[in-house]
């Protein structure tokens, strides 16, 4: 039985809830809940950082140009870039694909949700900061440089959907040994293998806090994997992970959701 | 009226110019001594621009972009007046950036130039340490330059727009230890505040509270430990801040 952290959308206080691998039941507060009904907001308040080519397949498709201008060197220190708020959203919200454009990138990946403020932590103590594990999107618009911040590719509204919950860390869990798998309309797009990080969970936390703390909600994504499938308008994106749930977001036309809105 | 954040005997408190120093929400006449200096506002989305003085670009090796050239950063990374910032032993090449950060007062997306300064709340000074040693070609500049603990002193004050005739023909000065060592102004932008309000918008929703640091003139040049740096806008505040080494945080 996996212990949650859930938003319920409308209710200010998080709620406690538990829910048991691969079922489609969920308990908040003591009540049964269907997921596929309940109403999820946005589980995480803090800022979202993410992870650039900490995955093999990514980082030996670039491998190549590294010594090449603009790049010239291989990277040293972990590479990150901001996720802003306006890019968050909650489970089962439509993802706006902006107008002028066919396709956007799913990045599945994991989001470590920290539990308290974390300065220049060890990697043997770098777990016991964090507050558990949710799934995220790290939605882009396609490019291959990453010369420049991509703000303008990364930062759209709504290219971050995060949830459905935060899964509570318990020493039983092995966050290096987990399996992603994105699903488009049903279809296997994607397998994930955390296994092939390049720098695991508590050596990315230690990198990262020895030049950074990271505040308590503040979220740290692990990194997306190499051959970033695609979503056009009206995909289904679904995110699975066993050990956590299942992220799901349909791609949108921007003007379409205005009208839905509105 | 000119508006700090201070702690003030332990608990946090809003402060606005005095005569005598400063007078606190609450009524009490402190000196600015007797407090601890916060960052004047508490953005969610920093966004900061690199190479948006011509001549700077220029300092460094670079063309003026034809575009903004945009990235992120953290709360974590902001710290008030009087603050102080760590240079790492192994640094060789740590300057200061003087700039002029606008607060977005309220909410839009697809903000036209015109329309630009309806959606600002007001202005306060930041100096955006870059830390040249850790760059990396990687979505450049890269977070480990540009986002650490404390490396974007802000304040002392958030200066409301209305105080502020013309932002864009404003003097920018940097001191060290009292010398001046950088002068520009505002008017230099390649990028304006109104372009790029409008670039921003353009392509995401622009939040209440945002900040924007609009970039830096020529003069970057390398700080050491114990320098105290202060940085200028006029009108806006003078910011200082002071170097220290890796032996305050115990690190060899």
């Amino acid at each position: 039985m996996k212990q949650l952290f859930v938003k319920m959308r409308g209710v200010e206080q998080p709620l406690h809830g538990q829910w048991k691998e691969g079922h489609d039941q969920v308990e908040v507060n003591g009540l049964d809940y269907s997921i596929d009904t309940f109403p999820f907001d946005l589980p995480t308040a803090g800022t979202v950082f993410g992870t650039l080519l900490n995955y093999k397949k990514e980082y030996e498709r670039l491998a190549p140009k590294m010594n090449e201008a603009p790049y010239n060197a291989p990277p040293k220190a972990p590479i990150l870039y901001v996720k802003p708020i306006n890019t968050l959203l909650a489970h089962q919200l439509p993802i706006p694909l902006p107008t002028g454009y066919e396709e956007v990138t799913v990045g599945a990946t994991i989001g470590l949700v920290i539990g308290r403020r974390a300065t220049r932590l060890s990697k043997e103590e770098a777990l016991s900061y964090v507050k558990g594990y949710t799934l995220v999107n790290d939605v882009s618009l396609p490019h291959e440089s990453v010369h420049r911040p991509a703000v303008k590719e990364k930062a759209r509204d709504g290219f971050c959907p995060i949830g459905p919950w935060i899964v509570a860390h318990d020493e039983s869990m092995n966050p290096n040994d987990w399996t992603i798998t994105v699903r488009i309309n049903g279809e296997v797009k994607q397998t994930i293998r955390t296994n092939e990080l390049i720098r695991n969970v508590e050596t990315l936390l230690e990198e990262v806090t020895d030049f950074m703390t990271l505040s308590e909600g503040d979220v740290l994504l692990i990194g997306v994997e190499g051959d970033l499938p695609v979503a056009r308008a009206n995909d289904l994106v679904t995110i699975d992970c066993p050990a956590i749930g299942t992220l799901e977001n349909r791609v949108m036309e921007e003007k379409v959701i205005k009208e839905v809105y509105v | 009226m000119r508006r700090a954040r201070v702690i003030y005997k332990g608990a946090v408190v809003e402060a606005y110019e005095h005569e005598r120093g400063l007078r606190l929400a609450d009524g009490r006449i402190v000196t600015e001594d007797e407090v601890e200096w916060l960052p004047p506002v508490q953005p969610q989305t920093i966004f900061t621009l690199g190479l948006n003085y011509a001549d700077h670009a220029a300092e460094l090796s670079f063309e003026a972009p034809k575009e903004p050239l945009v990235f992120l950063k953290g709360p974590n990374t902001l710290v008030g007046h009087k603050g102080e910032t760590r240079r790492p032993n192994d640094v060789t090449f740590m300057h200061y950036e003087c700039e002029l950060a606008v607060v977005i007062g309220k909410s839009g997306k697809q903000i036209k130039a015109e329309r630009a300064y309806d959606y600002v709340a007001g202005y306060t000074v930041v100096n955006d340490y870059a830390l040249r040693d850790y760059l990396e070609n990687y979505y450049r500049p890269n977070l480990r330059v540009k986002n650490r603990d404390a490396c974007t002193p802000i304040g002392p004050w958030f200066v409301p727009k209305h105080h502020v005739e013309d932002p864009m023909n404003l003097t920018l000065r940097t001191y060290i230890n009292g010398d001046v060592k950088q002068e520009g102004s505002t008017r230099d932008m390649v990028f304006s505040i109104p372009e790029l309000i409008e670039h921003l918008s353009s392509f995401m929703t622009l939040n209440e509270g945002d900040l924007i640091l609009t970039g830096t003139p020529k003069g970057s040049v390398d700080t050491k430990v114990g320098d105290v740096v202060v940085t200028e806008v006029e009108g806006i505040g003078a910011l200082e801040n002071t170097i220290v080494g890796d032996e305050s945080f115990h690190r060899s």
